[in-house]
C-alpha cells in the first residue's frame, strides 16, 4: 500500500486563489498569472504516490515549488486544493489535534538550514519531539541518545549546537527527526547547505541508515547528482508542476521533455566522465583453456550469472552464461567452445558515460570496456554508471542548477 | 464673503469636550470601583512598606556586602566593586533610608510592569488585532508628559506611595511590552516551523522555543523599564513617593544645591548598579539558555 498519496494538490499564495485557479485552467503561465492577479502559484496540480520504504526525491530549480510541496505534506503550509493521504488518511481535512498527532507520530522533518534550537543542548534538541509528547525525562533521553548514536554523535550530547560544524549540526537535525521513530522523513534540501565533501558523506550515511531503518523518505534537492544517488524515484518540478516522475535511469535515458533533457544535459556537459571512470575491475576472469566446470565454480564463488573470457594476452574472447555452463558441464563437455558467446556488448575506455546509457539500458550483460588493443580493462554494470555520475560530485563540486 | 464660512468656523469653534470625557471616565472608575482601588492601595502599600522595613531591618553594612556579592555573582568584579563603593557613599551621605525607599518603589513598580507587560507583549506578538490596539496605546503612554498621569493617580488612589507607584508603572511599562513582543517576533521563522513540524501545541511553542529565545530581548526591555522608573522618582515624589526623589524635591523648593546634588548622585548610583546588573542578566541568558 502506498504510504503517502498526493492528489491534485494546489497551492496559491495570495488572497484570491480562485482567480488564479481560473487562469490556470485556461492554461495561463505562472508569470502571466502573477502579473494579472498578484497571486503566486506555489503548487500546480501535483499528484503522485510514494510507497512504504521508498526514497522519493523531488527535484527542481529554485522557486519551482519544492519547499511548498513538502510543507503541504505536514500542513506547515495549507494547500489551496487537493488531498494528501498518509496511511490512507486524508490529512487536509483533519482538525488541529489529529494533525498534531500525525506530526508527532508519523512525520519527522529535516530542514535546509538545520533549524536547531540554539538555546538547547544537542541532546535536548534531539529529544524535542519526545519532550512535547510528554515522555518522561529518562525515556526521552534514552531514545534521543540512541538517535544521536545512530547518526554518529555519541559524546556530543551536552554541547550547544553552535559549537558544532555544519555537518554535525545537520546530524543533530536528523537525530531530532529520527528520535520519535516516525515512519516518514521529510527532508527539505537537507544537505544543500553543506560543503561538497561533507554532503557526499551525509548522502552515503543516509543511504546506509535507510538500509537499516527502511523509512519512507521524501527528499528535496535542486541537485541532479544528489537525486540520482539517493532516489529510488525522482519527480522533476517546474513552476509548481511535476514534469516527470521516474527512476533515475528513466530520467536519464528518457527525458520526458526539453526541460528535463536540458537538466540532464547540463549535468553531463559539466563533466567528461568516460567508461574508464565508472568501470569495475573485471575479476574474476576465465581463460580460454578453462572448462565449463571451472567457469561454474568461479561464478558460484563470486555470485555471478556470467563471466568474461580472455586469452593469455588479456584480449577479450567472449562471455559465458551460468545456465549454459551448467548444461555443458552436465553433458560432460571439456571446453568452452560450444557455449562461448562472442557478441559481447563492448565499449572503448574513452567512451563518454552519456553514450553508455542507451547501451546499458538495453543489455542484460555487463558492458566490457576495452582499450585500443581489444584488451579487457574493466566491466560496467548498471548501477556503477549512476554511482559514478553521483560520485563525481564529491570530487568536482556540484552542477549548480 | 465671511458668511459662507460662518457655519464652518462655528463648528470649528465648538470645543470638543475631550477633557470632560476623560474626567467622566475617571470619576466613573472612582465611583464604581472604589473598593477595588482601596484594596489595591492597601495591598501595594503593604508590599512596599514591608520591603522598606526589611531592607532597613538588615544592618546596612551587611546589606551593602550582600548587594556587592550579588553584583559579583551576576556581573563580575568591576560592578561588584562599584556597588560596594557606591552604596557605601550613599550610606555615608546619609541617604540610606531614602535610597531603600526608592529601591523598593522601583522594584515593586517594575515587577508590576513585568507582570502585566510580559503577557501583553506576548499577546501583541501573537495577535494582530491586539497589536493594532496596543501599539498606538504604547506610543500614547510614552509621549504623554509623565506629569499628566499624576492627576488620575491621585484621584483614584489618593496621594501617597501607591499612586506614585501607579504613575511609575504606567510610565515604565511600554518597553517591557514592546521588547517582549519584538523578542518573540524575532525568533527565526524556521525555528517556528521546526517547533510546529514536530507537533508542538501553541503553548509548547511559546514556552519551549519563543520565550527562551526572546529572553535576552525581554531582559533588555526590563532594563529599560527600570531606568524609566528611576527617571520618574522626582515626579513620583510630587505625589508622595518620598525616597531620593523626595529629597531632590525638597532641595528644589529650598534651593539647596548641595543637597540636591547629593540626592541626585544617589539616584545615579542606584541607576548604574541596577542597569549593569540587569544588563548582564540578559547576557547570561543569551549564553546559557
Ligand atoms: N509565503 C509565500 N508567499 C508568496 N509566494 C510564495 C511564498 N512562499 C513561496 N512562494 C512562491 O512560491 C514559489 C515556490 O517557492 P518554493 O516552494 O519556496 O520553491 P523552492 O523550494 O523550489 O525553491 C516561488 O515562486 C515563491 O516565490
Ligand atoms: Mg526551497
Amino acid at each position: 500500500m502506498p504510504k503517502v498519496v498526493i492528489e491534485k494538490l494546489f497551492k496559491i499564495f495570495g488572497d484570491h486563489p480562485e482567480k488564479a485557479l481560473k487562469y490556470l485552467e485556461e492554461g495561463k503561465s505562472k508569470e502571466e498569472i502573477l502579473t494579472k492577479t498578484k497571486q503566486a502559484i506555489g503548487i500546480n496540480n501535483v499528484s503522485f504516490s510514494v510507497d512504504e520504504g521508498e526514497t522519493f526525491v523531488v527535484m527542481g530549480l529554485s522557486g519551482s515549488g519544492k519547499s511548498t510541496l513538502i510543507r503541504c505534506l505536514n500542513r506547515l503550509i495549507e494547500p489551496t486544493g487537493g488531498k494528501v493521504f498518509i496511511d490512507g488518511e486524508d490529512i487536509t481535512t483533519m482538525d488541529k489535534n489529529a494533525l498534531r498527532e500525525i506530526r508527532r507520530k508519523k512525520l519527522g522533518m529535516v530542514f535546509q538550514r538545520f533549524a536547531l534550537f540554539p538555546h538547547r543542548t544537542v541532546l535536548e534538541n534531539a529529544a524535542y519531539g519526545l519532550e512535547i509528547q510528554e515522555f518522561d525525562t529518562a525515556e526521552r533521553e534514552k531514545k534521543a541518545q540512541e538517535a544521536l548514536e545512530l547518526v554518529g554523535l555519541k559524546g556530543w550530547e551536552n554541547n550547544m549546537p553552535d559549537q558544532l560544524s555544519g555537518g554535525m549540526q545537520q546530524r543533530v537535525g536528523l537525530a531530532r527527526a529520527l528520535a520519535s521513530n516516525p515512519d516518514i522523513l521529510l527532508m527539505d534540501e537537507a544537505f544543500s547547505a553543506l560543503d561538497p565533501l561533507i554532503r557526499k558523506e551525509m548522502q552515503d550515511e543516509l543511504l546506509d541508515l535507510q538500509k537499516k531503518m527502511n523509512k519512507t523518505i521524501i527528499f528535496i534537492t535542486h541537485d541532479l547528482d544528489e537525486a540520482l544517488k539517493i532516489g529510488d524515484r525522482i519527480a522533476l518540478m517546474k513552476d509548481g508542476e511535476v514534469v516527470q516522475i521516474g527512476t533515475p535511469e528513466e530520467i536519464l535515458t528518457n527525458p520526458a521533455n526539453e526541460y528535463v533533457e536540458k537538466f540532464v544535459e547540463d549535468v553531463d556537459r559539466s563533466k567528461v566522465l568516460t567508461a574508464s571512470d565508472v568501470m569495475k575491475a573485471p575479476l574474476p576472469l576465465l581463460m580460454l583453456k578453462d572448462g565449463p566446470r571451472v567457469a561454474l565454480r568461479r561464478m558460484k564463488e563470486n555470485g555471478l550469472s556470467s563471466i568474461f573470457v580472455v586469452d593469455k594476452e588479456g584480449t577479450l574472447k567472449g562471455v559465458v552464461l551460468a545456465e549454459e555452463a551448467l548444461a555443458a558441464a552436465e553433458k560432460g563437455e571439456k571446453t568452452l567452445d560450444s557455449i562461448l558467446l562472442t557478441a559481447v556488448p563492448r565499449v572503448s575506455n574513452d567512451t563518454p558515460v552519456t553514450d553508455l546509457l542507451p547501451t546499458i539500458a538495453e543489455s542484460k550483460l555487463p558492458l566490457a570496456v576495452l582499450d585500443e588493443d581489444n584488451k579487457l580493462k574493466g566491466i560496467i554494470i548498471r548501477g556503477s554508471v549512476l554511482a559514478g555520475l553521483a560520485g563525481q560530485m564529491g570530487k568536482g563540486g556540484t552542477a549548480d542548477v | 464673503m465671511s458668511d459662507i464660512f460662518k457655519p464652518v468656523t462655528d463648528i470649528m469653534q465648538t470645543k470638543i469636550p475631550i477633557g470632560s470625557w476623560v474626567e467622566g471616565f475617571i470619576f466613573f472608575l472612582r465611583d464604581n470601583l472604589e473598593t477595588f482601588f482601596d484594596n489595591l492601595t492597601e495591598g501595594i502599600d503593604t508590599v512596599i512598606d514591608g520591603m522598606v522595613d526589611l531592607l532597613l531591618f538588615i544592618p546596612s553594612p551587611l546589606l551593602i556586602l550582600a548587594f556587592a556579592g550579588l553584583a559579583w555573582f551576576l556581573s563580575g568584579r568591576r560592578i561588584a566593586l562599584f556597588t560596594l563603593l557606591g552604596l557605601s557613599l550613599i550610606f555615608n551621605l546619609g541617604l540610606w533610608g531614602a535610597t531603600m525607599e526608592t529601591l523598593s518603589l522601583v522594584t515593586v513598580a517594575t515587577s508590576i510592569s513585568f507582570l502585566f507587560g510580559m503577557p501583553l507583549g506576548i499577546l501583541t506578538a501573537r495577535n494582530k488585532m491586539a497589536n493594532n490596539i496596543i501599539t498606538p496605546l504604547l506610543d500614547f503612554m510614552q509621549t504623554m508628559p509623565a506629569f499628566v498621569y499624576l492627576i488620575p493617580a491621585i484621584m483614584l488612589l489618593d496621594i501617597g506611595v501607591v499612586s506614585a507607584t501607579f504613575a511609575t508603572v504606567i510610565f515604565s511599562m511600554p518597553p517591557t511590552i514592546r521588547l517582549t513582543s519584538l523578542g518573540i517576533r524575532q525568533v527565526p521563522e524556521e525555528l517556528i516551523e521546526a517547533a510546529e513540524a514536530f507537533g508542538s501545541t501553541p503553548r509548547q511553542k511559546l514556552f519551549k522555543v519563543q520565550l527562551p529565545m526572546a529572553m535576552p530581548t525581554i531582559m533588555a526591555g526590563i532594563n529599560q523599564s527600570i531606568m524609566l522608573a528611576l527617571s520618574m522618582v522626582v515626579i513620583a515624589a510630587m505625589i508622595g513617593a518620598g525616597g531620593l526623589g523626595g529629597l531632590v524635591l525638597r532641595a528644589i523648593s529650598r534651593l539647596k544645591v548641595g543637597m540636591g546634588f547629593e540626592s541626585g548622585l544617589g539616584v545615579v548610583i542606584l541607576a548604574i548598579i541596577l542597569d549593569r546588573i540587569t544588563q548582564s542578566l540578559g547576557k547570561r541568558n543569551k549564553k546559557n539558555t
